[in-house]
């Protein structure tokens, strides 16, 4: 008997969840096909360009940033239409909502991939559909380039060989002789990472530094403060810490501080860092965090600007990096240079910091 | 020798070589390694470093090895459920704002609501298993899942900040006191638990449920409430150890907060010679192995051993230690021993 009752139940609730999940699918398509009409009525009027964003959802207060940029570059007063779909960081979330665009239609597919894997089959969809498809952020692993029209993103190894140069002007500058580094990498395999490390590592062997050593923090604070407190116990000449985020760089302050080692431009240990969050460039402010390399999370204008180049029919730079600046406690280096090419420096100051927006 | 035998086959033997073992690598590769000085009026060495990383692991050890007693499985939601309550905490205390220098609730509430709610996800995970016989590992697979989700539902998908020095005394020290909190957080629950299980027979029948549920259910014991107990102690120790993650870095970072570290809790009573499939028990077994999984770690950091190749080198310990405490190498041992008995029995006899 109770056996009949279990099993009638576990059909019932079969059908239902038959019942709900084909109804919520027809409901989909008839939104889609609403969706489609509403923005064939746009094109015939001739002004809004719709565009389908898929990010990879809302992590870290760099992803929120990049979130807000994109909604405030495709606002409507900016004659657009924008589709925002998070994907709470699940790639199969963003191929739906890939498909999704397709059949609403939209004329750019913008794409913050979770994973570098993995996308060859949707993007050839979109590609078959004709629309353009520009990723941001993270790159995509695809067999075919043609599969997408542009990348922005952040030039990670730049970011690193930024802060080196820094450095290295930093050390001329205040007659450092000896600069022992240690590096607090990020997540081992991260582009961010490998970028990063890249740039000392190339600047260590041109400028003569010694690298004590390199260990992963997987960008975070925890495993920024272990790390350190061990590597301080190894070491006791280090004198300038590079973090490879600003998470780890907290971590790392709290750790030498706790060791009763100072930080800052007259203290035993230079910390720099990366990402120049708002609560990063606090810390620079205060001298705890020396020197802080912008990873911009703003890609909103520049992926509009090829929106527009592509609207006007002219070619676009397959790779296009966001401008990234660099923030340092104090003047003393004003601009550094890498391959000819000259950055300024950004002398930290409350005004600065009251108009980061992240 | 009748002496050490005695010593060598007690429960704990095995477990205290281990952790002899990981440090004795020590004495060799770095040679300060057991230097204990004060810097800046707090203890400093890597052996501080090692006791006071491994609280978090002790205190969700004790947890698992109830569980594991009572249930014979796991509960695999301990590190989500560290995320959950270290977001509620700091929620609560910066009343909302992603970076707060003043405290929006006295700490205490916070920490009780983050507590109360680590109960609640407990009790949730004990009902699967007790009352509906769910699978341990199945049931709590759940708030493995939905738990960093519900931590970030909380935090709104931020790391809250909460930059305030009270907030952090847990994480860090109390005044001046030279020894990390931690620490004493970790020493409070064992202490706490111990007394619990020996001055109540909560301890008999935790061990009587793992061995036979349906006898104990047939001797007079509700089984079902013991389970259930065990499960909801399990997910309050699991928000303790959150609190202390996340004072130690004074924000809540769902993420990152206690990533794997239910996995390293189940190696602790593994490690510490526990039967994963229930029945007897030792929480002292488990805090040697969680102690013993942190100083392996802080073992390989010293030894500078990069990143991406640390869970190699982890890996090959915890086979060699699991191996060595295997039932099946045990008994080879024994064979040996009684070969080579027999081997001097008979050529005595042949003289």
């Amino acid at each position: 008997m109770k056996r009949k009752v279990v099993s009638t139940l576990l059909c019932a609730a079969m059908v239902s969840t038959m019942l709900v999940g084909c109804g919520g699918g027809a409901d989909n398509a008839a939104s889609g096909d609403a969706a489609a009409t509403e923005e064939g009525g746009d094109a015939a009027e001739g002004g809004t360009i719709t565009v389908g964003f898929s990010q990879v959802g809302a992590e870290s207060d760099w992803r929120t940033a990049n979130s807000e940029s994109m909604k405030s570059t495709f606002s409507e007063e900016n004659g657009y239409e924008l589709i925002f779909d998070d994907a709470q960081q699940k790639q199969e979330n963003q191929i739906t909502a890939i498909r999704n665009f397709i059949q609403q239609e939209v004329d750019y597919i913008v794409l913050a991939p979770v994973t570098e894997t993995g996308w060859d089959t949707v993007l050839q969809e979109a590609k078959d559909a004709d629309i353009p498809v520009i990723i941001v952020d993270r790159m995509v692993d695809v067999s075919d380039d043609s599969l997408y029209t542009a990348w922005v993103g952040s030039n990670f190894e730049l970011e690193g060989k930024k802060a080196c140069a820094w450095l290295n002007a930093y050390a001329e500058a205040k007659g450092m002789d000896e600069i022992n580094i240690v590096d607090i990498q990020g997540t081992i395999g991260a582009s961010a990472q490998i970028g990063r490390t890249k740039g000392l590592e190339d600047a260590a062997a041109e400028y003569g530094w010694n690298i004590l050593a390199m260990q992963t923090g997987e960008f975070t604070q925890a495993k920024g403060q272990e790390v350190m407190e061990s590597m301080l116990k190894q070491y006791d000449n280090i004198n300038v810490v590079y973090c490879e985020n600003d998470n780890e760089a907290f971590g790392a302050i709290d750790a030498i501080e706790a060791a009763g080692k100072t930080v800052g431009p007259d203290g035993d240990i230079l910390v720099m860092s990366f990402d120049t969050t708002k609560a990063g460039i606090t810390d620079t402010l205060d001298g705890k965090i020396i020197c802080n390399t912008e990873c911009n999370p703003l890609h909103g204008p520049r992926v509009e600007e090829i929106i527009k180049k592509l609207e006007a029919g002219e070619e676009v730079e397959k790779q296009a990096y966001v401008e990234e600046g660099i923030f340092a406690h104090g003047g003393d280096v004003a601009e550094v240079e890498i391959d000819g090419e000259k950055f300024e420096v950004t002398e930290v100051t409350q005004e600065v910091i009251d108009a980061r927006a992240y | 020798m009748e002496k050490l035998k005695k010593f060598t086959s007690m429960r704990l033997f095995m477990p205290i070589v281990c952790l002899a073992a990981v440090l004795l690598i020590n004495v060799i590769t770095t040679p300060g390694f057991f230097k204990i000085s004060v810097n800046n009026g707090v203890l400093y060495g890597y052996i501080v470093d090692v006791v006071n990383r491994a609280s978090e692991l002790v205190i969700l050890a004790v947890g698992m090895t109830l569980v594991t007693a009572a249930s014979g499985g796991q509960d695999i939601s301990v590190g989500a459920i560290m995320a959950v309550s270290g977001a509620v905490i700091c929620q609560i205390l910066s009343g909302g704002q992603v970076s707060v220098n003043e405290l929006a609730a006295p700490i205490f509430l916070a920490v009780l609501a983050g507590i109360v709610v680590s109960g609640l996800c407990g009790a949730f995970n004990g009902f699967l298993v007790a009352k509906l016989n769910i699978q341990p590992m199945v049931a709590t697979l759940i708030l493995y899942t939905a738990g960093r989700g519900i931590a970030q539902l909380i935090t709104k998908g931020q790391i809250t900040y909460v930059r305030v020095e009270s907030y952090q005394t847990i994480g860090g020290y109390i005044g001046k006191c030279p020894i990390p909190t931690p620490i004493f957080v970790a020493a409070i629950v064992v202490v706490i638990t111990m007394l619990v299980l020996k001055k109540t027979a909560l301890g008999l029948y935790i061990e009587c449920v793992g061995i036979n549920g349906n006898a104990s259910r047939l001797v007079g014991l509700n089984s079902t409430l013991i389970k259930f107990l065990t499960y909801v102690i399990c997910g309050v120790l699991a928000g303790i150890a959150g609190w202390v993650a996340s004072s130690r870095i004074y924000s809540a970072d769902a993420n990152n907060i206690g990533l794997n570290l239910e996995m390293d809790a189940i190696l602790a009573v593994a490690l510490g010679g526990n039967i994963l499939s229930g029945g007897k028990f030792s929480i002292a077994g488990s805090i040697i192995g969680a102690f013993t999984i942190q100083a392996l770690t802080t073992t390989l950091y010293a030894m500078n051993v990069s990143g991406d190749q640390l869970p190699v080198y982890k890996a090959i310990v915890v086979v060699v230690i699991v191996v060595l405490q295997s039932p099946v190498f045990k008994k080879f041992l024994d064979n040996q021993k009684a070969k080579r008995n027999t081997a001097k029995t008979v050529a005595g006899g042949e003289r």
